[in-house]
């Protein structure tokens, strides 16, 4: 277990640096730099500016700095907010987005595997028909539908709650919280809840069930101690996906709400070519998505006896 | 999955031998959701296509006297006007068009890669077959789509055309898209290679290029074309996010993605300007998936 930990983490540092390097030079392959779409500098100044953030550099030896400062957890100073470096803007962003990622994603878990076994367990009844329906609808209503038109209705129409932004003094409140949740577990709850329904009804049509059945278990009994444990486990799977998918939605989120985020910087700074900014939520990203698989590896490994680490 | 030639192949045996693609088509139109979803999309792609050349208003023309008026009668502004004074209902055909446009071409894009690339891996097998899984996977396990807005900023920039941006655009979500294609075509051409149909119609004497018409090329279509009808509402699911965001599809085109992100600026004064892009989007996507849903029951009558 420990080695296959050991072994994963170490696959993980050459497909970051990957990630590092296509980032970085697709980001520097863009026309224009950070400075010349606000107002124009006079040369002697821009050459200033150019050579204290390194721009001035050779491209191959730039790329050196940036991988070895990473290293060192240096992912050097924002190029466009002055007197920021990229950490200060990830610590600032981050716990926004994983405050709202990590309540979505609790949400979509329980309510989408609820729904999913009470649609297998009630298979082709009104109640099942009735679930699938609402998961169609929403895997079809994706954030940057859902988002506005419940701003519009529940913020602006009724007036409940804030339409978006956070609180001036307080930050990020529970009430400013709960339409962006709302928003980005839908599509999740509802691709949870078909993943669930199709587990369940597979494995209630097992063997062992029917045995357990036989011995005169009761059904509330057979689900808990006996079909929950198989069933959930291709949810368990589903796990870096819907990070990945709940980080995707983030970015739309953050705009819809004017959360103050990080994906709302990443957008932010591949307009205005903040390459740092861009390079180092990437690396957040992609470093917390890659955790995600290797959570959902390890956790299928202790509850899949058939899984072996080898 | 693999199933279907399984549970079709003593189906079709008897003398009067009902092909695998008449049953699918039996099972496709008692299906009514997958219906009633057919016949919407029909009008809707049909309005797409029509729509913006006999509607009496232009998308582009702005009206300067009939500036944010809600959806009237007058004037036939059946969706209302947006800030400019452009008919919302114009509009919205138009976006619908590019959505759709969109849609099918990275489809295709996705289509083209993911067959190939899966088709290789599984009959080639081996150490092929291991590297070029393997580079799925690590693509598959990361934020891909931040690749894609880099992209499309990145290249986008050095694009004077909006057309020429538009293709980017194909070119860059179809290069999302085609990862679960070729999982799928590859897991397919592995499976059925040994399958026990394909070594009975060799014992009974049929030449390879009537396994391959016969069993092979319906086997692997099947789930081909199940995965491409959900491939498409996921393509204008990611055409609409970056132009939600200012990325994808821009002005002087439009598309769904790109009026709901304008309406949604302009929610507080004008909700009409958000609320029918985003019926229209939503209704199409409902269509696309209940299709997808009822052609996989249909195709792969596993799972029912």
């Amino acid at each position: 277990m420990f080695t296959y930990v050991l072994r994963r983490l170490l696959v993980a540092i050459p497909t970051m640096l990957i990630i590092i390097t296509a980032t970085f030079f697709l980001m520097r392959a863009a026309p224009g730099n950070p400075y010349a779409l606000d107002r124009k500098l006079p040369p002697a100044i821009e050459a200033n500016v150019r050579a204290y953030y390194n721009l001035d550099k050779p491209l191959i030896v730039q790329y050196g700095m940036y991988v070895s400062g990473l290293v060192r957890g240096d992912m050097g100073p924002s190029l466009k907010l002055k007197d920021k470096t990229v950490s200060d803007i990830i610590v600032e962003g981050l716990p926004v987005s994983a405050f709202i990622g990590a309540w979505s994603l609790l949400i979509a878990l329980f309510v989408g595997s609820g729904l999913g076994i009470i649609a297998a367990l009630s298979q082709n009844t009104w109640r099942d028909y009735l679930v699938m329906s609402f998961a169609v609808v929403g895997i079809c209503i994706p954030p940057l539908v859902m988002g506005p038109l419940l701003s519009l209705l529940f913020g602006i129409q009724l007036g409940w709650l804030p339409a978006g932004g956070t609180d001036p003094r307080l930050g990020l409140t529970l009430s400013h919280a709960i339409l962006p949740v709302m928003t980005l577990a839908l599509p999740q709850v509802a691709i949870i809840s078909r993943l669930m329904r199709a587990s369940m009804i597979e494995v209630i049509r097992s063997n062992y069930v029917r045995t357990a059945r036989a011995k005169g278990l009761s059904g509330y009994r057979v689900v808990t101690r006996h079909a929950l444990k198989a069933a959930i486990l291709p949810l368990i799977s589903y796990l870096g996906p819907a990070a990945a998918g709940l980080m995707t939605g983030s970015v739309v989120i953050e705009k819809v709400f004017q959360l103050p985020g990080i994906g709302r910087q990443f957008v932010d700074g591949a307009m205005s070519r903040d390459y740092t900014v861009v390079m180092g939520v990437v690396v957040v990203y992609a470093g917390l998505i890659m955790l995600f698989n290797l959570i959902a590896d390890i956790l299928y490994g202790l509850l899949d006896p058939k899984v072996k680490y080898s | 999955m693999t199933t279907a030639a399984d549970t079709n192949a003593p189906v079709s045996a008897p003398v009067k031998g009902r092909s695998l693609w008449a049953d699918a088509r039996r099972r496709l139109f008692s299906n009514t959701a997958a219906v009633v979803s057919m016949i919407i999309l029909a009008i809707l792609t049909l309005a797409a296509i029509f729509g913006p050349m006999v509607w009496v208003h232009d998308f582009e023309h702005q009206y300067r006297d009939r500036v944010l008026e809600s959806p009237t009668l007058v004037h036939w502004h059946i969706m209302g006007t947006d800030n400019y004074g452009r008919d919302m209902f114009a509009r919205v055909l138009f976006g619908l068009r590019v959505s759709l446009a969109v849609a099918l071409v990275a489809t295709l894009v996705s289509l083209v890669i993911g067959v190939v690339w899966g088709a290789v891996a599984g009959y080639r097998g081996g150490r092929t077959d291991q590297i070029m899984m393997r580079i799925v996977d690590i693509i598959y396990s990361l934020p891909f789509i931040f690749f894609v807005i880099i992209l499309t900023v990145t290249i986008g920039a050095h694009l004077e055309s909006p057309v020429q941006k538009v293709i980017l655009l194909f070119a860059a979500i179809g290069a999302v898209e085609w990862l679960t294609m070729a999982r799928i075509v590859r897991g397919q051409s592995i499976s059925l290679k040994h399958k026990e149909f394909v070594e009975a119609a060799r014992a009974a004497g049929a030449g390879s290029g009537a396994i391959i018409r016969r069993h092979i090329v319906p086997n692997l279509l099947g789930p081909v074309v199940v995965y491409v009808t959900l491939t498409i509402p996921a393509v204008i699911l990611a055409e609409a996010f970056l132009s939600f965001l200012g990325m994808g599809i821009s002005e002087p085109l439009t598309s769904l993605g790109q009026l709901i992100s304008l309406g949604a600026g302009q929610m507080e004064i004008a909700s009409w300007l958000l609320i029918y892009p985003a019926l229209t989007m939503v209704v199409t996507l409902v269509c696309f998936n209940f299709i997808g849903d009822g052609l996989r029951d249909a195709i792969d009558p596993k799972d029912r």
